[in-house]
């Protein structure tokens, strides 16, 4: 059983439709006892990082995830899910995240080379390092979906993937079971689908 | 390198995809499920989703499809129609909508944009602007394109995109269904005026529209058409396919 952690924030719909189309039992629950009895879990999140953090403090489930992620079992957040799993974020101030993958959130305008709309909105390819087991069925260059105006400044031994944008962002990160994209597996087709595969065969 | 999204866009009526010229003379197209997937399955970007039907009983009929479609797509999905409140960004996004579009509802209340994007994020709200030329002016038009608002249209998106919105999709009036081409003087001026993805909507009539569009105005980060793609006169990988061949860049 795959389990969506609910804890206010996201959209769920496009998640849970598409772990039932690659044929996985998916739940969706705030529940810390559900949470424990899952096989794997998503955290996602759309909004502010500080709301999506305070959200987990108010609810405990900052401490749930991090005692499951200790436990050894996999997780995947997505997008501002994956900006959670990290040390910190620099959105508008300073915020503690989970800690669970080193490194810190940023503005994409602080990185750019050039001047680019904020947010990244759309399609952008990917460049793949590290062959981590998720990617088995991406090949370089494939095209997944990014909404975002901050990128994770962490270091390249947990990069899993790039992608570019006026700089190289981060498109994805790992720590052992511990896994995040910044882009929407669920919003970006086959290829989405594939690596959600890969995640819930893991 | 971020791509140019090609975006097909299917308004519903009475659980219907329809599509009109000038907005008028409606024709019956096909089941909007259907042609979502679709479409899915053929390389579209995202797509948009219009109740034009505004009555309680579209709605609930439209919320249905909405649900249905949601669940079979794996792309973004964008949803408009009779968004008035921030409970109408709720329903839609509760039935699997990535991104709300509001247009006449921005216009009776601005402090919409505001509230709902302090609640969903600046990414989840699209401003939608129906622009028509009035003496030489952009001007604002309301309920699918009937009303003059009386409001000047570059000032309106500005305020709007300064208020939350993420994204604005210009949808030219003048140029809408009369498959000649972009409204390219329209969308430049908007592109010069904020710094938020532009749409551009109304007017494309053949591959080459898609190519003088993205060539000529850099800055705009989509297409969007309705009855060329639905009638298959242009089939979007091919158009990908051929926008690639002059480097711009698509997912392909």
């Amino acid at each position: 059983m795959i389990g969506i952690i609910d804890y206010g924030l996201g959209n769920i719909f496009s998640l849970r439709s598409s772990i039932k189309a690659i044929g996985e039992e998916v739940t969706v629950t705030g529940d810390a006892d559900e949470i424990r009895a899952c096989d794997k879990l998503v955290l996602p999140g759309v909004g502010a990082f500080r709301d999506a953090a305070n959200l987990l403090a108010d609810t405990g489930l900052d401490a749930v995830i991090r005692e499951e992620a200790a436990r050894g079992k996999y997780i995947l957040g997505i997008c501002l899910g994956m900006q959670l799993l990290l040390d910190k974020s620099y959105e508008y101030g300073e915020w503690d995240g989970l800690g669970l993958i080193p490194g810190v959130i940023r503005p994409i305008k602080e990185a750019l080379t050039e001047d680019l709309l904020i947010p990244q909105i759309g399609w952008n390819a990917l460049t793949l390092y590290h062959n981590h087991p998720v990617f088995t069925d991406t090949r370089q260059g494939d095209y997944v979906y990014f909404v975002h105006s901050y990128y994770a400044d962490a270091a390249p031994e947990h990069v899993i993937a790039t992608t570019e944008y006026g700089a190289i962002l981060t498109a994805a990160v790992a720590k052992d079971n511990v896994i995040g994209c910044q882009f929407h597996p669920e919003k970006s087709g086959p290829v989405g689908l594939k690596i959600l595969k890969r995640f819930c065969d893991l | 390198m971020i791509t140019k999204r090609i975006i097909p866009c299917l308004d519903v009526r009475d659980g219907r995809v329809v599509k009109g010229v000038n907005f008028e003379g409606i024709q019956d197209v096909s089941s909007p499920v259907e042609l979502a997937r679709y479409y899915s399955d053929n390389g579209a970007d995202e797509l948009v989703f219009y109740d034009i039907t505004a009555s309680a009983e579209g709605r609930k009929l439209f919320t249905d499809i909405l649900t249905q479609v949601a669940s079979e797509i794996f792309i973004p999905l964008s949803v408009g129609g009779g968004i008035n409140t921030v409970d109408d960004f709720e329903r839609v996004l509760s039935c699997g909508a990535d991104k709300v579009s509001v247009n006449t509802g921005a216009i009776k209340n601005p402090a919409l944009v505001t509230e709902a994007a302090l609640k969903y994020g600046d990414q989840c709200v699209v401003l939608s602007a129906d622009i028509k030329r009035v003496d030489g002016m952009f001007m604002v038009f309301a309920k699918g394109g009937r009303e003059n608002t009386g409001m000047e249209a570059i000032s309106w998106i500005r305020r709007c995109v300064a208020n939350g919105a993420g994204e604005v999709v210009v949808n030219s009036i003048d140029t809408d269904g009369v498959k000649k081409g972009f409204d390219l003087e329209m969308l430049q001026a908007v592109c010069d005026a904020v710094d938020v993805p532009v749409i551009a909507s109304g007017g494309a009539g053949c591959t080459e529209d898609f190519k003088i569009l993205f060539r000529e105005i850099p800055k705009v980060s989509a297409g969007l058409a309705a009855s060329i793609f639905h009638f298959g006169e242009v089939a979007i990988p091919d158009l990908k396919n051929e926008l690639a061949a002059e480097s711009i860049p698509v997912r392909l």
